[in-house]
């Protein structure tokens, strides 16, 4: 009772890495609060899916197995889940903030009176004071998000309602595994005598996946090279820049002209117009066709050999010096800074 | 006096009659609500939208009918193009000035809307949003589709459409792209997900949200825009000039509904922020508004200052 859960994403039979992040920090959250880490799969042929939950801190997988839960429906989905957290009465939970579980979550929390915050960037525990009430309260989950696109953060909080409800995007948390030898336990669900006719509404007729495309329009921080990074093997230093912060790759068209890049990275007039909350510009000179591309972005750090070149003048931050020093420092001093 | 009104009400029913008989086949008209918002211009972040205290400073900001609301209508005004008879009104809930979009949706074809403002809903988050456009939505008449935008540009939370739709106790489809068609009772719609595309089919009456993957709104209609210009809620025709001349008696068209708190059937204690289980602890403005780039070297200590900067910002971590 009152456990941490997180409502787990299955993609192609695994568990996808973002509820694999979420169980690392619901690990962290419940050894704060001294209570259970609880793991939710819900989908079919699902044998032995907890193998993978273990390893991340999970005390008890709960696994609901059946076809009607595949593909993903929101209605069934939702009936499993609301009949589970009646009678279970998390004290938080979280939930990947796909297409998956901001579809889900929103209709979990509304048939639970519970509240959700969404797309939240950090999570900590905290307390809080309701003067107007005279109320105090202990241990709330802090739920930090951007908000007003991207120009504030606002730290939310559930006081009264239980689940206290986020949803927390793909490679904001880190997955790390907590202890390779970590045993829970299984509950397996009843999902035959949960679900009604009603919730099967529903139905998927037709699904075309496709391997993970560029998504450079979507992403809220953006590594983007230029002809100054002077190779496409270069350019691995970026992608791993952008690995460790969870950012998207882009080029100018310089970079991508020289092969450097793919087409469908260019950012710029002739490419993709971004507007991210962070743009790194490695060896960018910041043609105007680029920069059109990319002004809006809310923070600009450039990194240029050239102390006048364009791009400092949009610049937030403007550091002068070689590319191929600069970005393995800020991956190295990243990593040291989020331990 | 009053004979001849029944006489002539008789006579437009009788017009009425005949009009809709004259299509020999059976026309599929929907009866479908928009959902729509009035929104700050998030995308057009100014010098001044930050007041020196680190709030938002709204009133610099434009107020624009939300983009994704925007790609909702669209679709309700392909499902009208496709099947005659289909109406469309909009429904938003907001201050006063948010019938503004109502106007907007007007001019690009919708048929009426219906505005929402009480105090009562002020301070509400997306559960109390959800429950008053609820309540508001099982007032309205047999209801065939719910369309919304995926999320609104202020909060980016895409929750109140599927709140909405649990309220209702409706199915719902999120990420919309496209209704590929709305017919004998069903409705099929290409999603778009983050790694593909999905085909489903829901039983109507039910709640879609469009993604701003799917065709963009179309433009205004110079001949609706005359149509509608002096479309006014009752407020708005209270607040006009003297020489203002109410024409909504014979252009009843005219008149965009305006409910307050007492016209829809609520239980308080869900409403505005006693119905919101989620609060503001604090909020922090993190633009930083630099007027010149800060200048750094590769040096460790800088590089490391600056990751330690981005990180207690939130901007990375």
């Amino acid at each position: 009772m009152n456990n941490v859960f997180v409502i787990c994403e299955v993609d192609e039979g695994k568990i996808a890495d973002v509820s694999l992040e979420l169980m690392t920090k619901g690990r962290s959250l419940a050894n704060q609060l001294k209570c259970k880490l609880e793991a939710l799969v819900l989908g079919h042929n699902l044998k032995g899916i907890e193998k993978e939950l273990y390893p991340y801190g999970a005390d008890v997988v709960h696994i609901g197995d059946d076809e009607r839960l595949d593909p993903y429906t929101t209605l069934p989905h939702t009936s499993v889940i609301v009949d589970l957290f009646k009678k279970e009465e998390p004290q938080i939970a979280l939930l990947g903030a796909s297409t998956f579980g901001r579809d889900l979550g929103p209709r979990v929390s509304s048939a639970l009176q519970s509240g959700l915050t969404a797309d939240c960037t950090s999570l900590e525990i905290g307390p809080h004071e309701d003067k107007k009430a005279g109320k105090t309260y202990e241990d709330l989950l802090y739920q930090i998000r951007p908000a007003f696109g991207g120009n504030i953060v606002a730290t939310i909080i559930n006081p009264d309602c239980r689940p206290q409800m986020a949803t927390v995007r793909e490679g904001v948390m880190k997955k790390e595994i907590y202890d390779a030898t970590y045993k829970g336990k299984v509950s397996k669900i009843e999902v035959d005598k949960i679900l009604k006719p009603e919730d099967l509404v529903v139905n998927v007729i037709e699904r075309h996946m496709e391997k993970s495309k560029v998504n450079i329009k979507n992403s809220s921080i953006i590594v983007s090279g230029g002809y100054g990074v002077g190779s496409k093997e270069n350019f691995n230093m970026l992608y791993e820049l952008a690995e460790v912060l969870g950012a998207e790759v882009g080029a100018s068209r310089a970079a991508v002209d020289a092969g450097y890049a793919e087409h469908e990275r260019q950012i710029g007039q002739t490419g993709v117009t971004v507007r991210p909350k962070l743009y790194i510009a490695c060896g960018i000179s910041g043609q105007i066709q680029h920069t059109a591309g990319m002004e809006e972005s809310s923070m600009i750090i450039a990194i240029n050999n050239d102390p006048n070149a364009p791009i400092n003048k949009i610049a937030d931050y403007a550091i002068t010096g070689d590319v191929g020093e600069v970005v393995p420092k800020l991956i190295k001093f990243y990593k040291q800074n989020t331990k | 006096m009053v004979k001849r009104r029944i006489v002539n009400s008789l006579i437009l029913i009788y017009l009425s009659t005949v009009n809709n008989s004259l299509p020999k086949i059976e026309t599929m008209g929907l009866n479908v609500i928009v959902l729509a918002k009035q929104v700050p211009d998030t995308r057009n972040v100014g010098k001044d939208a930050m007041k020196a205290d680190g709030t938002v400073n709204r009133a610099a900001l434009p107020a624009i009918f939300n983009p994704e609301d925007l790609n909702a209508l669209e679709q309700a005004l392909r499902l009208k193009d496709k099947y005659p008879g289909t109406t469309i009104t909009i429904l938003t809930m907001g201050p006063g000035r948010a019938a503004d979009i109502i106007r907007e949706g007007l001019y690009r074809g919708a048929d009426n809307g219906y505005l929402l403002t009480d105090r009562a809903f002020a301070g509400s988050d997306t559960l109390a949003t959800s429950y008053a456009l609820s309540c508001a939505l099982k007032k309205m008449s047999k209801i065939d589709l719910i369309i919304a935008g995926r999320q609104a540009i202020d909060g980016d939370t895409a929750q109140v459409g599927p709140q909405v739709a649990e309220k209702l106790g409706l199915p719902q489809v999120t990420y919309a792209e496209e209704v590929l068609s709305a017919e004998t009772g069903k409705i099929t719609i290409r999603r778009r997900l983050e790694r593909g595309v999905e085909t489903v089919e829901m039983p109507l009456p039910g709640v879609i949200t469009v993604n701003a993957s799917a065709p963009e709104c179309r433009p205004r209609n110079a001949k609706l825009l005359m149509k509608f210009k002096h479309a006014r809620t009752i407020t708005e025709r209270q607040n006009e000039a003297e020489d203002y001349i109410d024409l909504t008696a014979d252009r009843p068209y005219l008149n965009i509904e305006e409910w307050s708190v007492n016209d829809i059937e609520t239980d308080m204690n869900w409403l505005g922020l006693s119905g919101s289980p989620t609060k503001v602890k604090k909020i922090e403005n993190v633009v930083f508004q630099a007027k010149e780039a800060k200048r750094l070297t590769p040096a460790d200590e800088e590089m490391d200052e600056l990751m330690k900067e981005l990180i207690a910002n939130h901007t990375i971590g």
